[in-house]
């Protein structure tokens, strides 16, 4: 028995970890397939306070988990896939295991959104990405499309052009969302171009992509655009749905009461899984620490002794 | 781990006894650093049953070219001369494993 299951490995839950095994705390990471979250896809992290020259994403990622681990938490890297929080304690299961613990503290973050077109899923790695700084040296002198209007759509596109002839930002109104600084530099970027009221319907290829189906919502117009590589930055959905009798807002985040708390007494939850509103690393690391003292009180109120 | 290039892939790699796994990366990627030293692990775990070596696709475009790599870390099981399995993205260490296993008995 757990005193503590933390769902997710984000900076939100390995956080959480810190500080529950700080406060002796029996605690275990259920950290997921791909363990460290979203920044786990970046490179340079300029923000996050204490690195002075910034620091790649990964590497907070493996410093946050050492520290956890080095405090006493332990990590089974699998994806939580179903649970019982009708009941104390609380079951939380994966493919191949299952705990039990006294309290639960969520931060399953929040995943790339995907378009959800034919063609889309057989292809991400093989010319379909949803991260440029990753993968944009593969498209050296080739045409890319971005799919987008947000500052995202607009990071990517420029970090891009460093190799590619020609990147496309395809989106599906008929202006930009993103910040006025973002969209003046993508204008201003001379192997930029636009195209607004069009959404992607298929993409296309054998063993990598070659091209694309694309409309114009507005004539219904439907035309193929040859090209190497699709770029999706159309924004993250959260990882909430798997969770059930927990409540989420219309928006699919998981609905927070009094700061941590879910609707269930016991179950707490951190980071881009609730918030849809700064979205950052330092406040994802933030809400981890929270959760975890409301959890460390909560625990307290329940059981007079620690075992 | 042993770094192949685009001149030693076919000795190293297609004409390799055992299944090899080629961990394809390159310097400017940070989730390759990741990969990387779970894959050295697995080398030495796997010593005798499978090879794992790594290439640095900068350096070697056409390999990694050939094989249609365009995101990386990107893994790939050869044996007999063919790519039997390819993982691509950062990817926990069990899921490597289960890889290796399934092309050693197949
Ligand atoms: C490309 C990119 C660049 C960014 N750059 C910056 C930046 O420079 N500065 C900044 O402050 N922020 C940046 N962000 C935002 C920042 O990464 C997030 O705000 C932060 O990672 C959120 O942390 P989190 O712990 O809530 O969730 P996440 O980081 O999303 O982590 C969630 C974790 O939960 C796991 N998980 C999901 N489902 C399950 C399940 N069923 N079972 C078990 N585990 C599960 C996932 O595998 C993951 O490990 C960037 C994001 C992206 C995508």
């Amino acid at each position: 028995m757990h005193d503590v299951i933390i769902i997710g490995s984000g900076p939100a839950g390995l956080t959480a970890a810190i500080y529950t095994t700080r406060a002796n705390l029996k605690t275990l990471v259920v950290a997921g397939g791909k363990w460290g979250g979203q920044l786990m896809l970046t490179t340079l992290v300029e923000n996050y306070p204490g690195f002075s020259e910034g620091i790649q994403g990964p590497d907070l990622m493996m410093a946050m988990r050492k520290q956890a681990q080095r405090h006493g938490a332990e990590v089974v890297e699998e994806d939580f896939t179903e649970g019982d929080f009708t009941k104390k304690p609380f079951v939380v299961k994966t493919a191949t295991k299952s705990f039990e613990g006294k309290s639960v503290i969520i931060a399953t973050g929040a995943d790339t959104k995907w378009l959800g077109v034919p063609g889309e899923k057989e292809r991400i790695g093989r010319g379909v990405s949803s991260c440029a700084p990753c993968d944009a040296p593969f498209f050296r002198n080739k045409k890319l499309i971005v799919v987008g209007g947000g500052d995202s759509a607009m990071e990517e596109a420029l970090v891009l052009t460093r190799f590619a002839e020609k990147v496309t930002i395809i989106h599906r109104r008929d202006s930009l969302r993103a910040s006025q600084i973002l969209q003046q530099r993508a204008k201003n970027n001379p192997k930029i171009t636009f195209l607004f009221n069009t959404t992607v319907e298929e993409i296309q290829g054998l063993e990598k992509v070659t091209g694309v189906k694309l409309k114009n919502n507005q004539t219904g117009k439907i035309t193929d655009m040859p090209i190497d590589g699709v770029f999706v930055a159309i924004g993250h959905a959260p990882n909430s749905r798997i969770f059930q009798g927990l409540e989420i807002d219309e928006q699919g985040y998981i609905a927070v009461h009094n700061h941590t708390k879910t609707n269930i007494e016991g179950v707490f939850v951190a980071g881009d899984v609730h918030d849809a509103k700064y979205r950052q690393a330092i406040t994802a690391a933030g809400f981890g620490c929270a959760a975890a003292l409301e959890a460390e009180r909560w625990l307290d109120s329940q059981y007079d002794t620690k075992n | 781990m042993a770094d192949i290039t685009d001149r030693t892939f076919e000795q190293e790699v297609l004409k390799s006894q055992l299944p090899t796994l080629v961990d394809f990366w390159a310097p400017w990627c940070a989730p390759c650093r990741i990969v990387s030293p779970v894959v050295e692990e697995l080398g030495e775990e796997y010593e005798g049953k499978a090879k794992v070596v790594k290439l640095n696709v900068d350096d070697n475009p056409d390999t990694a070219s050939r094989y249609n790599v365009m995101s990386i870390p990107t893994l790939i099981i050869f044996k007999n001369g063919q790519p039997v399995k390819t993982i691509i993205g950062a990817q926990p260490k069990e899921n490597i494993r289960r890889a290796i296993d399934e092309a050693i008995g197949s």
